[in-house]
């Protein structure tokens, strides 16, 4: 999949004009600021990686190659959507390159014990109806919390971890995912919502299992 | 697309719920999960749960990179750049690469030319022609118009006979003509043949092998 052609006026949420001038410094030949434009990029580059690939050490090579790919590819970007758009989707293709090199997915496919492997097509019904309450965002200034997250979204089959991670955690739309995963937007949608059904069964079984034992919900009322 | 106005059951609204989160359906659907989820405390709480997912999981700090990673990827960039600054040098010994072959081919474009200019630049009648020696400048020989070929008087291979003229082999060589290889072949050989006290003529002059049908290296044998 080629980069996607963009342009500088919709610099993004993050961006604004000092992006937008970062970016015409670098094209323009300061290539010393290229660090410097992407650095607030760095762990979303790393994650979109990281959900593909599923090891540490490969997802920190496939993003920074994706970041040196950028850097040479810097003065092709000349067209409409965000720049983080643009590094998120050259991560994306470099990641699912890398992946079809080395054949993983010939092992996670046979995985049984992932969570909705099952078919696709078929409905996915909530198991958990118990009251909630929102969660606080200041949960996650706790290790075991941002861990128990992780490790919730590691056990999802592969085509609804990247689906979820790049539509729920880099901020790609559902047309943007579609292209970067190379699948149609039915498809995104589809994956989206099971996805999000399944962290939701998962996450309330860890409620039962006390992962948010020490936050303060009113007694009886669960999360999720 | 569920219909709007219409009472929704649970598996509708479970199967719509990401679209109401994203706000991708149409106000009619909105409306009619917004009343299920009133009286629905279960549908009610898988969209709670959902949306806990993605506002959690959509949290930067959810977003975590092993330790180093900036320190790694800044040293790599650096590496790069100071690759392409080296490259960029390795550019222009690229092109002044090229100046080697370009010099090679004017010198001997340059050498083609001089050697050309020094040989009088006298323009051959015949393309094929082979430089001939020893022929004796004042030899008295036949041309004609019709051929590029001089002859010996008498030859049975002059062309055009009705515009024959004698003249000199110098004279013949000079106009372009060359010898004729069945008439003069004992003088295409150098040093093999020659006319005794006769001084040598030019040896700029051609012998033509192709209209004749026969090379000049058969001149050895007479």
């Amino acid at each position: 999949m080629s980069e996607p052609s963009i342009v500088l006026n919709n610099p993004g949420p993050t961006g604004g004009t000092r992006e937008h001038d970062l970016i015409l410094s670098v094209q323009r030949g300061q290539h010393e600021l290229f660090y410097e434009l992407v650095r607030p990029y760095e762990r979303r580059v790393y994650a979109a990686a990281l959900a593909i690939l599923r090891n540490e050490h490969d997802a920190e090579d496939a993003a920074q190659e994706a970041m040196l790919k950028a850097f040479a590819n810097i003065r092709q970007f000349r067209a409409e959507a965000r720049f983080s758009t643009w590094l998120i989707q050259i991560t994306v293709n470099e990641a699912l390159m890398r992946r079809r090199r080395e054949r993983t997915v010939v092992t996670e496919g046979i995985d049984g014990h992932r969570s909705g492997s099952g078919d696709e097509e078929s409905e996915y019904a909530p198991r958990d109806f118990a009251d909630w309450r929102e969660i606080p965002s200041e949960a996650l200034e706790r290790k075991e919390v941002r861990q128990r997250l992780a490790e919730a979204l590691g056990t999802l089959d592969r085509k609804y971890r990247e689906v979820f991670v790049l539509r729920d955690m880099e901020h790609l739309n559902i047309q943007e995912t579609a292209e970067a995963l190379g699948i149609t937007v039915a498809s995104v949608k589809t994956r989206l919502l099971r996805a999000r059904l399944m962290l939701r069964d998962l996450l309330a079984a860890g409620w039962e299992q006390g992962w948010f034992s020490r936050l303060p919900f009113e007694k009886g009322n669960k999360p999720w | 697309m569920v219909e709007n106005q219409r009472l929704l059951n649970c598996e509708q609204v479970w199967r719509e719920i990401s679209n109401y989160e994203d706000g991708d359906i149409d106000a009619g659907l909105r409306s009619a999960m917004d009343e299920h989820f009133r009286g629905c405390k279960r549908c009610a709480s898988v969209l709670a749960g959902t949306r806990n997912v993605v506002r959690l999981y959509g949290d930067e700090r959810m977003l975590e990179v092993p330790a180093g990673f900036g320190q790694r990827l800044e040293k790599r960039l650096e590496k790069r750049l100071a690759r392409n600054a080296a490259g960029s040098g390795r550019g222009w010994s690229t092109w002044s690469a090229w100046l080697v072959p370009v010099a090679a081919m004017v010198l001997i474009a340059g050498g083609a030319l001089l050697t050309n200019s020094l040989t009088g630049g006298r323009l051959m009648r015949s393309y094929h022609a082979k430089p001939a020696n020893n022929i004796p400048p004042d030899l008295v020989v036949v041309v004609s118009d019709g051929s590029k070929l001089f002859h010996v008087p008498g030859c049975a291979f002059i062309h055009d006979k009705a515009s024959e003229r004698t003249t000199t082999a110098k004279e013949a060589m000079r106009d372009g003509y060359v010898p004729c290889t069945r008439c003069l072949r004992q003088y295409l050989k150098t040093g093999l043949t020659r006319h005794p006290g006769a001084e040598v003529a030019d040896s700029g002059a051609t012998a033509d092998a192709e209209d004749e049908g026969e090379g000049v290296l058969n001149a050895a044998r007479h």
